[in-house]
């Protein structure tokens, strides 16, 4: 009913639906899931575990060695992969797609190799994912660099008032997330990159809450660097995705030394590959890389635009929803079209857990605790919160079970 | 559904979340600890004073869910007053309940009002909230009691 009324919602939301095997199944005594974490991890549609079965029954085989009928299969769609994610990207060369474990290992990578050194600095957020400061603060730690941050606005935006004074002729790197995973928060991420050009500075994009909702477009962002993660595009978990422009990618030393990184190899010393391979020591996650392949297509071939939509469409929806609990504080902006999908809030007198607890015996997932984001918390004095994250399957009958979940949740904890 | 609610949320474990006893830092105590939840974020700081090989006080300040929250009110109330030797074994007692995956049966002579626990064995994700108060009174009894030796 609901969902015919509302605008901006995908057009065959059930044959959507329909695709992901997993939201057909009942939980917490034959309830029906409303699963409602996505952005955490997505669910995975039909045609990826298809894809990954397939790959696993008919073309197994090592990549880019087996010189054999399955390697030359193997690598082929590995490869393959590698054209999809590029494609997905609008990268301008597919050998700037360099495949790694996830997005964490993406920004792990850029932190143990980019030059940095006493005197120099790297300028981070306030609200990053704990994977965007803790590699970087370890990067400071061995180099002697200096860690500068973005402050937050009450309302959840990055404060950009200092930036003039944060961003330096000695910033070496300005690392950011494109949607913030906690607040729900979407960044310039075209002025960030310019700040961070003006000065020579690379830019470093954290798109894993990004890429499964907005159109990415690592040319028009005019970045370096960019990362995310496969599990959260509905393709697999273990295979996350390095973007980089190809001279530097070039430019960087190795990361992980072994099979496949090589040119040549004495024992006194080796020469390395160029990118991708040159990142790619040892055999990869063949199989997860061409299920992330089949993920990107099934989100191109819906259309990111329209996908986009749809959150933006379920947000609003949300966000109302929300609004009619007593004592609910969402935290992060309230405007829909200015956020991603994912929103985090406190109730007054129910601990997160608590709420979690009571809503999952209802079917309801949704997500408690810090969200790997401490310091966002903090900056706004809580130590967690709640949060409920939509995707592409998302209808406006689960916000309502998530709603009225909440309202139990209250009569529960005997809150009025 | 309900029902398997009502065995973890009791009526004693909401009774102690609403009103915990023994809360706040207080003097004197020889070891304090501040243990985490690194998953989940609830925290809490613990101190312990012992006197004459007897729990004289427990105190503690912390953050986190109902769970996590009564479970400290109720250890204050069955080790504060005990001889370390007895609130050790109340400890191994309540630990065996947490970890019995709901299989045990609790001792109400022993375990008081965190015989309400045994509902929380069930849920595998919680029982490290229920432990977290647990946890530090052990390490920061175990350290005030290094402490008077050394």
């Amino acid at each position: 009913m609901t969902t015919t009324q509302l605008a901006g919602l995908l057009p065959e939301l059930e044959v959507i639906r329909a695709d992901f095997p997993i939201l057909s199944r009942s939980v917490a005594d034959g309830r029906p899931l409303v699963y409602l974490d996505s952005a955490n991890t997505s669910q995975k549609p039909q045609v990826v575990i298809d894809t990954m079965v397939d790959h696993l029954e008919r073309h197994n085989a090592n990549v880019a060695r087996a010189m054999h009928a399955l390697g030359a299969e193997s690598t082929e769609a590995f490869e393959g992969a590698r054209d999809k994610v590029a494609a997905f990207i609008n990268a301008p060369s597919r050998n700037e797609v360099v495949f790694t474990k996830n997005a964490t290992e993406a920004l792990n990578l850029l932190a143990r190799t980019l030059d940095l050194g006493p005197g120099d600095n790297v300028v981070i957020t306030e609200m990053e994912h704990h994977s965007n400061i803790v590699s970087w603060q370890l990067a400071c730690e061995r180099s002697g660099a200096e860690l500068r941050w973005f402050g937050l606005t009450d309302d959840g935006r990055l404060d950009l008032s200092n930036a003039d004074a944060l961003i330096d002729e000695h910033t070496k790197v300005v690392a950011f997330t494109w949607v913030s995973n906690m607040l729900g928060t979407i960044n310039p991420v075209t002025d960030l990159v310019a700040r961070a050009k003006a000065f020579g500075a690379h830019s470093v994009i954290d798109a894993s809450q990004a890429a499964p909702q907005l159109p990415v477009d690592v040319a028009a962002t005019g970045c370096d660097f960019l990362v995310f993660t496969g599990h959260k595009v509905v393709g697999p978990t273990g295979v996350g995705v390095l973007w980089g422009r190809e001279e530097l990618l070039n430019g960087l030393p190795p990361f992980h030394g072994g099979g496949e990184m090589i040119e040549t190899v004495t024992m006194a010393r080796s020469t390395y590959a160029s990118a991708p391979h040159r990142f790619e020591a040892g055999t990869p996650p063949i199989v997860e890389a061409v299920g992330l392949g089949a993920a990107v297509d099934y989100l191109s071939h819906i259309g990111m635009d329209a996908i986009h939509r749809h959150e933006q469409a379920i947000t609003a929806y949300a966000l109302e929803g929300l609004r009619t609990v007593p004592g609910l504080t969402v935290l992060g902006p309230l405007d829909a079209t200015e956020r991603g999908g994912a929103i985090s809030f406190e109730i007054d007198g129910v601990h997160p857990h608590d709420v979690a607890q009571v809503l999952d015996s209802r079917g309801v997932a949704i997500r408690a605790g810090h969200h790997c984001a401490k310091p966002a918390h903090a900056r706004f004095g809580v130590q967690s919160s709640t949060r409920m994250s939509s995707y592409l399957y998302t209808t406006p009958a689960e916000v309502d079970a998530l709603v009225e979940g909440l309202e139990y949740t209250r009569s529960y904890f005997k809150l009025g | 559904m309900s029902q398997q609610l009502d065995a973890l949320y009791q009526e004693i474990i909401l009774d102690h979340y609403k009103n915990p006893h023994h809360k706040g830092l207080r003097e004197p105590f020889e070891a304090e600890v501040h243990h985490v939840n690194p998953t989940c974020g609830d925290e809490v700081t613990l101190r312990v004073h012992v006197s004459d090989g007897t729990v004289a006080d427990v105190s503690y300040d912390s953050v986190g869910c109902s769970i996590s929250q009564a479970s400290a009110s109720v250890l204050t109330d069955l080790v504060i007053g005990k001889p370390v030797e007895e609130a050790m074994s109340i400890h191994e007692t309540f630990l065996t309940l947490m970890q019995g995956k709901g299989a045990v049966e609790p001792d109400e002579e022993v375990l008081e009002d965190a015989i309400a626990f045994a509902g929380v064995a069930k849920f595998p994700a919680r029982v490290k909230c229920a432990l977290l108060s647990w946890m530090a009174w052990k390490d920061a009894t175990a350290r005030s009691l290094e402490d008077s030796h050394g």
